[in-house]
């Protein structure tokens, strides 16, 4: 219990997905300019990512790895070049699943996540998680737990930018830096700070 | 021929992917403490962008509208597969040290956002040099970046010594805070401020202007 509990505050804090490894950055930036948008987007990264890394992991251990298929009576087949495009594809269809479901039964929450749903397809924090899982052989536990730090690490870190952002918007920026210029600098002030909790061993 | 050229080198400064389309961000951040390997992503990725427009450019009438998310998704991973396992058979140690922005190319919005936006209008040979000069836009920036961060973080570019380091004999104290991954935010902050300020079509407007001739005194 505890084991995981580390893993947990391990991927939110100290291997934070965004201030850390640099994944999903390209919405983090974008969608960061109000709060409320970015919990909704944060809560559907933190939904996602807990059902697809398992389901990756599930996927990996029992069909793509090497010597994963011999229950299937092949002992010798190693299809773990296949990784990334069955990985992409259950992500893609996980995301379809989710819209679909929420649509029919939780109206309330679709309509508040609206069109960050789709867009977390091509959200490189999801797929990297994935490929992080396999780099370092989680086993389906782990990856759960991993799966839902990583999530909320990425969540806490937007919804903090889009706090800072929206008191930036009254403060005088040079015309070169304006927008996307300043939103770079702050972010690196921002990973400047995560960096510091680097050092706890867990 | 004007038309290639303007697809070719449009994207390098004019309109650059990462600094203006905020494209492709993740894989700049990451892979640039080194040059070496980040000469290695820019190859991949120009040529992963390059040939995906192309091959969905070819097939562009027969895609239908509502899968073609799915059939872009699925040539551009199959790039990546190829681009993948050339890596590892040929370069395993740079393979090993990219480890998952390789496949993180898939994701990467420059090749999707292309093949949406300019493969799906445009015939094979525009769309294929329209991926070369994003692949190029995108490269440029990364290499200016990783050569800062390596030059003056370690005093080397490819691993060779440029700067004799003090701890070995030299003068040069180098500054850690390069190799730290925080710098390249700071790094490419700058890179858009000096491309803005030559450039001032690409400036953003502000949500709000400071009021002129504000006296301090008159708040008292």
């Amino acid at each position: 219990m505890e084991y995981y509990l580390g893993l947990f505050v391990r991927a939110i804090f100290i291997e934070n997905m965004a201030l850390s490894v640099f994944l999903g950055m390209c919405t983090f930036l974008a969608v960061s300019k109000k709060v409320s948008a970015a919990i909704g987007l944060g809560i559907a990264v933190v939904v996602v990512l807990t059902i697809t890394v398992p389901v990756n992991n599930l996927i990996y251990n029992y069909l793509l790895a090497d010597g994963a298929l011999a229950w299937a009576g092949l002992p010798d087949v190693d299809l773990s070049f296949l990784g990334l495009l069955s990985y992409i594809g259950v992500i893609a269809a996980l995301v379809q699943i989710l819209e679909m479901f929420l649509d029919k039964y939780v109206p309330a929450l679709y309509n508040a996540l609206g069109v960050f749903l789709p867009l977390i397809t091509v959200n490189c924090a999801i797929l990297g998680a994935s490929l992080l899982m396999v780099e370092r052989d989680y086993n389906f536990g782990e990856s759960v737990v991993f799966g839902a730090g990583a999530g909320v690490g990425w969540a806490l870190a937007i919804v903090a930018l889009a706090g800072i952002r929206e008191k930036l918007k009254y403060s005088d920026v040079p015309d070169g830096l304006q927008g996307l210029g300043i939103t770079f600098i702050t972010v690196g002030l921002m990973s400047l700070g995560f960096m510091a909790l680097g050092g706890i061993d867990l | 021929m004007d038309a290639v050229k303007d697809t070719l080198t449009g994207p390098i400064f004019k309109n650059n992917p990462i600094a203006l389309q905020i494209l492709g961000i993740c894989s700049a951040l990451a892979v640039t403490s080194s040059l070496k390997v980040t000469l290695v992503m820019c190859i991949a990725l120009t040529l992963v962008t390059a040939f995906s427009n192309l091959f969905i450019s070819s097939i562009r009438h027969h895609i239908p509208g509502s899968i073609r998310i799915i059939v872009q998704m699925t040539i551009i991973a199959s790039l990546v597969i190829l681009v993948d396992e050339v890596l590892k058979a040929v370069a395993y140690d740079i393979s090993k040290q990219l480890s998952v922005f390789v496949g993180l190319i898939i994701t990467n919005c420059i090749v999707m956002g292309r093949a949406e936006a300019y493969a799906m209008k445009n015939p094979p040979v525009a769309s294929f040099m329209d991926g070369i000069g994003n692949g190029l836009g995108y490269s440029v920036v990364l290499i200016f970046v990783a050569v800062i961060r390596e030059l003056f973080g370690a005093g080397k570019l490819f691993g060779f010594e440029i700067l004799p380091l003090v701890t070995e004999g030299g003068w040069y104290n180098p500054n850690g805070l390069l190799l730290l991954p925080p710098s390249a935010f700071f790094i490419i902050g700058l890179f858009i401020w000096i491309l803005r300020s030559a450039d001032a079509k690409q400036v953003e407007e502000p949500d709000f202007r400071m009021a002129k001739h504000t006296v301090a005194e008159e708040g008292v």
